[in-house]
């Protein structure tokens, strides 16, 4: 199913806070009945470069299996946000979080960090392939996890190659340098080396944008088929792209959650006004 | 009366001379010209160097030809010069230095560039690149007043050690080749340090990154991306500080004990092509052996062009897109 | 969970790092203490103003090898700071060549020469044909030490001056020579003095080159054309020296030569931070 259709109707996030709950509408009988379950949570967030805030009492949900956007305007703190859900901000000297944020319940703060990114993978803005090999570069996480055995890794790199959709271009040269490869091969490399380590949730901060428009297609189709296996959250500029990948969309602005709902709700019908200004153009 | 003229253009007399006297007057010309000449200059001085070095050195390259690389004996007496224990000297002292110089100058490089916040980092560059600035003799002098005496004293626990190996085998002074190393070591550091820290700092945040991402700790991400990133721009800074190590005269001659001989111990004394020429050059009487010391010195010289040749290429060539 | 193995080899390898830093900067700090203590302490009036005392005689100064030293640096300027510094001017401003690539690869080669063979060199040059030791063929030496490293400083920091201020000179008029002399160097000058003041640092305390050039003197040299006693030759001869007083002598000498070194590199390293450009 190509993300060119039109979502499945989803219920509302306030009806889900309780557990499980029927969708409103019916549902096609070929596909399973899926409960929504937030994977993450954040209470009351905020973020602090030094004495700057950059992020005030942020609260939300992702949900499990599910693909979630966050868009806004530049510095609006979108890709801060997702910066802390794998506590990637801690590189930053300065920096400073307030709040809580659980994985599947567990305060992701308490845990041990690398343990954290391996559930919570993430892909960056421009591909970053290693100095290595393709084969090594996927091989990367596994290998240091010790969790596949030696034996085990070929098949494991051939599987994490197919789900990024990239194993057919490159299963004649995995030893060659990855640096070989074009910018959209590099960043499917670089989706597949995430997801060599099995993630529960993979975050996407904004993966498209240094890539050409076809690259950028080849990835919003592999979200698509991706979120069945994993949770998703990307940070986007391009609000079209959300539009067209996400279940559920939040709009960020000067470090505040204006607006969280499905995309649908977000894009046609918002609540708020700064929603609905830059969705239709009025500043971004 | 007609339009007026510029009277520039009318009191201009036709011509490429006249163009040429403006030209002049400019001084564009005259500048290029001094300039390229103080330039050429280098290229004058070096051609003459060699051809100097060259000059000088026909004696006793008619004399041994090719052998001379591979004799060991050294005897101005009897007028036999080979220059096999002085090689072995210089190579081997730089060898040993890098070996101990490498691991220490490239983990503090990586404490300085991944570790230490940015003030302390600099400060504390600042000062070990200070190191880089005192002169050889100083090295020297603290190397036969300091680390001989400490050495010597040190030598029992060394041997407890490493005693078993033909390397630290034999009677041991004081001044010897393991003496020059060490003071090498000392010498060579703050380059292989502030080089790769140079390198490390410059290598793209997102490369980090990525590797923690997926769980790495900060030593796995610094040993399994950040350094192969850098790799071409550390082995770059190490043929530098070979390339110095080469030709390190006065530290060496200190505390190398000056024997031209080639011991196979690193405790026995020994000698490096810069430390014979120190000690003998000025007392070289006879054309031979003069020209002998030359021929040492050309081949010294050729053995530093070739490394620091390799290692301009290396640092030169690490681009952000990594060594692979 | 992170596998103690992996958390210990991250504790263990970091702390390493730590561990060699403090090692380098160990070092340092005290090579510099120890000078102190040994020659700083024991540095009397006398060895700036006496002259050596013959073997065996207690006392003595240093005073000829300072202004020995202070001759050949003098000398060695003369000959490196306006070729090195035209050349430089050269390749920053005339250059984009193939022959400013020769000039600068030539330059980097030399550059690399070890400082004996360039004592070589300026002994075939000099000594050899006059048959005499003397204070030219040491300035000679330290001279062709300076002038690779002057290009390349005085290029690095005269392309460091932004293309916009030429541009802004020559659009007012000026011939590209008249922008350089009044616009650009001025621009570059904290820059240009700094260089050679390193440059200056580096050579005054090579030895080896003077060995066999400016040699030795136990007395005042007159003119230029006799050998001549320097400081770090003064300290190589002392040191290896088997009296006592002499090594206390050596000391004295180290330590007045390292704070003469390390003075300008303080001071030039102090004015670049001021000024902003810092060349490599």
């Amino acid at each position: 199913m190509s993300p060119m259709q039109a979502p499945i109707p989803q219920p509302k996030p306030e009806e889900t806070m309780k557990g499980f709950t029927l969708p409103r509408e019916s549902i096609n009988e070929s596909k399973k009945v899926l409960a929504v379950t937030p994977k993450l949570c954040a209470t009351n967030l905020n973020f602090y470069y030094g004495s700057f805030q950059a992020l005030h009492g942020i609260s939300m949900q992702v949900y499990e299996n599910r693909v979630t956007a966050f868009i806004g305007p530049s510095g609006c703190g979108k890709s801060t946000f997702l910066r802390t859900l794998n506590r990637m901000y801690e590189t930053i000297r300065s920096s400073r979080v307030e709040g809580e944020v659980q994985l599947d319940g567990e305060d992701i703060f308490k845990l041990e960090v690398s343990a954290l990114r391996r559930r919570v993978g993430m892909v960056f803005q421009r591909p970053n392939p290693f100095p290595k090999s393709i084969f090594d570069n996927i091989a990367y996480g596994p290998r240091i996890n010790g969790s596949i055995g030696a034996s085990g890794i070929k098949d494991h790199v051939e599987q994490s190659l197919r789900r990024a959709a990239l194993w057919d271009e490159v299963k004649d040269k995995l030893h060659a340098s990855a640096y070989g490869l074009s910018g959209g091969q590099q960043q499917r490399l670089c989706i597949a080396r995430a997801l060599a380590v099995n993630p529960e949730v993979l975050l996407l901060d904004e993966p498209c944008s240094a890539l050409d428009p076809i690259a950028t297609a080849k990835i919003e189709d592999l979200i698509f088929q991706l979120k069945d296996s994993c949770t998703i959250v990307i940070v986007t500029h391009n609000m079209q792209q959300a539009a067209r990948v996400a279940d559920y969309t939040g709009f960020f602005l000067m470090g505040k959650l204006v607006e969280f709902d499905n995309t649908t709700v977000i894009f046609k019908n918002p609540a708020r006004k700064e929603t609905e200004d830059y969705i239709t153009g009025r500043f971004g | 009366m007609a339009a007026p003229s510029t009277p520039a253009l009318d009191a201009r007399p036709e011509g490429r001379a006249s163009a040429f006297w403006q030209r002049l007057r400019s001084g564009d010309d005259i500048a290029y010209v001094i300039t390229m000449t103080c330039a050429f200059t280098v290229l004058a001085v070096t051609a003459l160097l060699v051809f100097e070095l060259y000059l000088n050195s026909a004696l006793p390259r008619q004399k041994f030809g090719w052998s001379f690389l591979a004799t060991s004996v050294w005897d101005p007496v009897a007028g036999e010069f080979g220059a096999l224990p002085f090689i072995y000297g210089t190579v081997v002292t730089s060898a040993v230095a890098l070996i101990l110089a490498v691991p220490l100058g490239v983990g503090a490089a990586i404490f300085l560039a991944e570790l230490a916040p940015a003030r302390i980092s600099n400060a504390l560059t600042f000062l070990i690149e200070l190191l880089a600035a005192v002169p050889s003799v100083i090295y020297g002098l603290l190397g036969i007043f300091i680390l001989v005496p400490g050495l010597i004293s040190l030598e029992p626990a060394i041997r407890a050690v490493l005693g078993w190996t033909p390397l630290f085998s034999g009677p041991f002074y004081g001044v010897s080749m393991l003496s020059a190393s060490v003071v090498l070591v000392v010498m060579i550091i703050p380059f292989i340090i502030s080089i790769s820290r140079e390198v490390i700092l410059a290598v793209p945040n997102e490369q980090r990154e990525g590797a923690l991402a997926l769980g790495a700790t900060r030593w796995e991400s610094t040993w399994d991306v950040v350094l192969p990133f850098a790799k071409k721009g550390i082995m770059g800074s190490i043929f530098l500080a070979l390339a110095r190590s080469l030709g390190e005269t006065m530290a060496v001659t200190m505390v190398i004990g000056n024997d031209p001989k080639i011991h196979g111990s690193l405790f026995a004394p020994g000698y490096s092509i810069a430390a014979v020429i120190a000690n003998e050059f000025a007392e070289a009487t006879d054309a031979l052996h003069q020209g002998a010391l030359i021929e040492l010195a050309l081949v010294l010289f050729g053995l530093t062009i070739v490394i620091n040749g390799v290692a301009r290429v290396l640092v030169l060539s690490t681009n952000t897109k990594g060594s692979t | 969970m992170l596998s103690f193995r992996r958390k210990a080899m991250n504790a263990v390898m970091l702390s390493l790092t730590g561990v060699c830093t403090l090692v380098a900067v160990g070092v340092l700090l005290f090579i510099l203490g120890y000078l102190f203590i040994h020659g700083g302490i024991s540095l009397t009036w006398d060895f700036f103003t006496q002259l050596p005392k013959p073997v065996g005689e207690p006392g003595g100064g240093m005073a000829n090898a300072l202004l020995g030293s202070a001759k050949l640096l003098m000398i060695a300027m003369l000959i490196g700071v306006p070729i090195g510094f035209l050349g430089g001017v050269y390749l920053a401003e005339f250059g984009g060549s193939s022959f400013s690539f020769v000039v600068r690869y030539t330059t980097d080669l030399l550059n690399g020469v070890p400082s004996i063979v360039i004592g070589i060199f300026a002994y075939t040059l000099l000594v050899l044909p006059q048959k005499h030791f003397s204070t030219l063929s040491g300035g000679l030496a330290l001279g062709v030490m300076m002038i690779p490293i002057a290009i390349r400083s005085s290029e690095d920091f005269l392309r460091a001056v932004p293309l916009s201020l030429r541009e802004g000179s020559m659009a007012l008029g000026a011939s590209k020579a008249r922008s350089i002399l009044t616009v650009v160097i001025p621009a570059a000058k904290s820059g240009l003095i700094t260089g050679i003041m390193l440059n200056l640092a580096r050579v005054a305390g090579e030895t080896a080159p003077l060995l066999f050039t400016s040699f030795s003197n136990r007395f005042w040299s007159p003119g230029w054309e006799q050998p001549t006693a320097a400081l770090p030759v003064m300290i190589y001869t002392y040191a290896i020296s088997p009296y006592a007083d002499w090594h206390q002598q050596a000391w004295s000498a180290g330590f007045v030569l390292l704070m003469l070194v390390l003075a300008i590199n303080i001071t030039a390293r102090a004015i670049l931070s001021k000024g902003g450009h810092v060349a490599r």
